[in-house]
């Protein structure tokens, strides 16, 4: 549907751009971490792109992916990003959409953020740090919006215990209270 | 005095918890004058709206009135999914609500936390404030609301609710330490 939207990122941005991909009908970028500020400002600002409006951010968490019928052992490696990062833009004007992906290590979880250029992603960015850790350069105010400052992890990462709660407040009475045996631990 | 005192349980404590009979007419008043204060977080509110409208009409009990307010309400109902962040504030609710106080959890979230069993859902409201009645269902149907309110009428009438078994309880202890100085 956007193929030209893909077609003109390649000829204008190449070195840029890892590789694109169409998933039916959603054009998908990969774009380098480093120019991927140059390339948002790019597709809001020229003319043939104006992507006005946000539609998400949101983060993919690909710690034991893979393919349907590949071993793991053979998909997984070291290289391998854990983190994929997505925003979907759309553009009012021209009515085409984008969706544009930065590929994130593990132990290096962090990326520029693009709420400068739109800032209905500033919460929706704020939740993908408080859901899965990224960090956000250059967001005005990056803090937990959903969870309590209490909250120690991200609870959307895939190696987060399913069931751990970390509760702020309990009956002193209870016959399991998990807030006094913490302190126990702690002691 | 040889009774237990440690405990709430109802087993235990129908040992003690005998009741006058000017105990007998405050709590046939109290069962009668219910002041509910919803404390809606979910998608029971509509069921609840439903018990509290004219077909189901909560009213015919004498839950009249939802009082907005936790100072002026007895009933506490929690309806729908207690997070772990809203812990604090339902128990400073709880807190606020003048006693004698019941409290009814609304649904299978507010009971045990229902489907959520998850990092921020709160398995029951009864891990911050002690609750009187369980209301089980998805949500639960309004006859079951009315069946659960009648429970706790009945149980108020006995003088078996948690805040009145404290209170007694309570007054026990003191007159126990009494006898002993």
């Amino acid at each position: 549907m956007s193929q030209k939207v893909l077609d003109a990122l390649k000829a204008t941005h190449g070195g840029a751009i890892d590789h694109t991909e169409s998933q039916l009908g959603d054009e998908i970028a990969w774009v380098k971490r480093e120019s991927l500020l140059a390339v948002a400002t790019w597709l809001k600002n020229d003319p043939a792109m104006l992507f006005d409006a946000p539609v998400f951010a949101t983060a993919i968490d690909r710690l034991d992916w893979r393919p349907v019928g590949v071993p793991l052992v053979q998909h997984w490696n070291e290289t391998k990003p854990r983190f994929e990062m997505a925003w979907q833009l759309r553009s009012q004007k021209h009515r085409h959409r984008v969706r544009i992906k930065c590929a994130l290590p593990e132990h290096d979880a962090r990326c520029p953020s693009l709420s400068g250029l739109w800032p209905a992603f500033n919460w929706q960015e704020r939740e993908t740090f408080d859901m899965y850790g990224i960090h956000f350069d250059g967001h005005p105010d990056l803090r937990r919006i959903y969870l309590y400052e209490e909250f120690v992890g991200y609870p959307l990462r895939k190696d987060y215990p399913k069931e751990k709660r970390q509760p702020l407040v309990r009956r002193d009475d209870l016959p399991i209270n998990p807030i006094k045996a913490a302190d126990r631990e702690h002691k | 005095m040889g009774v237990e005192l440690t405990t709430t349980r109802l087993e235990d404590a129908a040992k003690w918890a005998k009741q006058s009979k000017l105990d007998r007419v405050t709590n046939w008043g109290r069962k009668f004058s219910l002041f509910s204060y919803p404390f809606v977080t979910a998608c029971c509110g509509m069921e609840f709206m439903s018990v509290a409208g004219p077909k189901y009409d909560l009213a015919r009990f004498g839950a009249e009135f939802p009082r907005f307010s936790p100072r002026q309400s007895d009933l506490l109902m929690i309806v729908g999914t207690i997070t772990e962040k809203q812990g604090p504030a339902l128990k400073r609710v709880f807190d606020q609500m003048a006693e004698p106080k019941w409290v009814i959890a609304f649904g299978v979230c507010a009971s045990t936390g229902g489907f959520y069993q998850n990092y921020h859902a709160m398995p029951g409201a009864d891990q911050v404030i002690p609750v009187d009645v369980y209301i089980p269902g998805c949500p639960p149907r309004p006859e079951q609301v009315l069946d659960g309110v009648i429970m706790l009428m009945e149980r108020i009438q006995a003088g078996r609710g948690h805040s009145q078994l404290r209170t007694k309880r309570d007054a026990l202890i003191a007159a126990q330490q009494a006898e002993e100085e």
